[in-house]
């Protein structure tokens, strides 16, 4: 499976039932200081790239060199800072236990005394 | 930031940006160069000079052109067009400007140059001025960079004098 690409934090344990479609959606999901990092190592490593791409281009007069440089840069800024590496999600949400959060959206009593009426009167035509 | 496809868009977006700052630089740099373009062209022959028909003047002319255009290129040149123009004045018109020859320098190691030719284009007066008429050969030239901004710029060599008579 792609559960060994996940973070630790994030990675279930064996007890837990974990369907496909929500381990697809926690290996998409970076965490919030993850996202920030992402992007500050992104525009950082950019323009450091580029200020060596130029000053190199500009030492030995090539400026298809600082192209090159730039292009490599670029390519390798976008492998470092686009996919979820686990660098990115060492700052895990902490989510409510669901016990804890069936408690609070546990229906009142009274929507379930009708509903229960409800199903009262529809055994009674029969 | 929140998912791979916002943080490439990111990455693109921004990578294209600094790619233009960087480009815009370069051309920035081409102002730093201070080029020192050297030329020469002899007149070896009036192969012919004749009136046409219709009034107009025509010269056929052998040159001897030599030029040193290296100091034009820079790191964002990516080539240079040159060209030679017969430069003269008349009643009607206080300058005319024929173009005799031109050429693409592809690289440093071509903008030196030495060539021994016929006009490649004909010098054909508009009118009958042409006889024991003073002109200049004039250089130009565009310097085509990489990117960023055009330089063009002429050397102007007069005292160049014509027959007073057809032959």
């Amino acid at each position: 499976m792609i559960e060994f690409l996940l973070p630790a934090a994030v990675r279930p344990t064996e007890t837990e039932q974990i369907g496909s479609a929500y381990l697809l959606s926690i290996s998409l999901r970076m965490d919030w200081q993850g996202q920030k990092l992402s992007e500050q190592l992104m525009q950082i490593m950019l323009v450091a790239v580029a200020v060596a791409a130029y000053v190199t281009g500009f030492m030995i007069e090539s400026f298809r060199i600082m192209m090159l440089i730039y292009a490599g840069g670029v390519v390798l800024i976008t492998l470092i800072t686009v996919p979820n590496w686990p660098l990115f999600n060492r700052h895990p949400l902490k989510w409510l236990e669901p016990s804890v959060a069936e408690e609070y959206s546990k229906e009142p009593p009274q929507q379930q005394a009708t509903a229960a009426s409800s199903g009262k009167k529809k055994s009674t035509k029969k | 930031m929140h998912s791979w496809g916002y943080r490439l868009n990111a990455v693109a977006t921004f990578s294209l940006t600094v790619l233009g700052v960087m480009c815009g630089m370069v051309s920035f740099s081409d102002n730093f160069n201070h080029p020192t373009p050297s030329a020469d062209v002899r007149v070896l022959n009036i192969n012919w000079f004749q009136r046409h028909p219709d009034g107009n003047d025509e010269v056929s002319m052998t040159m001897n052109i030599t030029a040193n255009l290296q100091s034009l290129f820079t790191w964002n040149t990516k080539q240079v067009f040159v060209f030679l123009a017969a430069e003269y004045e008349t009643p009607m018109n206080s300058l005319n400007q024929v173009s005799l020859w031109d050429g693409i320098i592809p690289t440093k190691e071509h903008a030196r140059f030495w060539i021994h030719t016929a006009n490649k284009y004909r010098f054909i007066d508009q009118g009958s001025n042409l006889r024991g008429k003073d002109f200049n050969l004039t250089l130009h030239w565009h310097v085509m960079p990489k990117t960023g901004k055009m330089f063009a710029d002429k050397i102007v060599m007069p005292g160049y004098h014509l027959l007073e008579d057809y032959r």
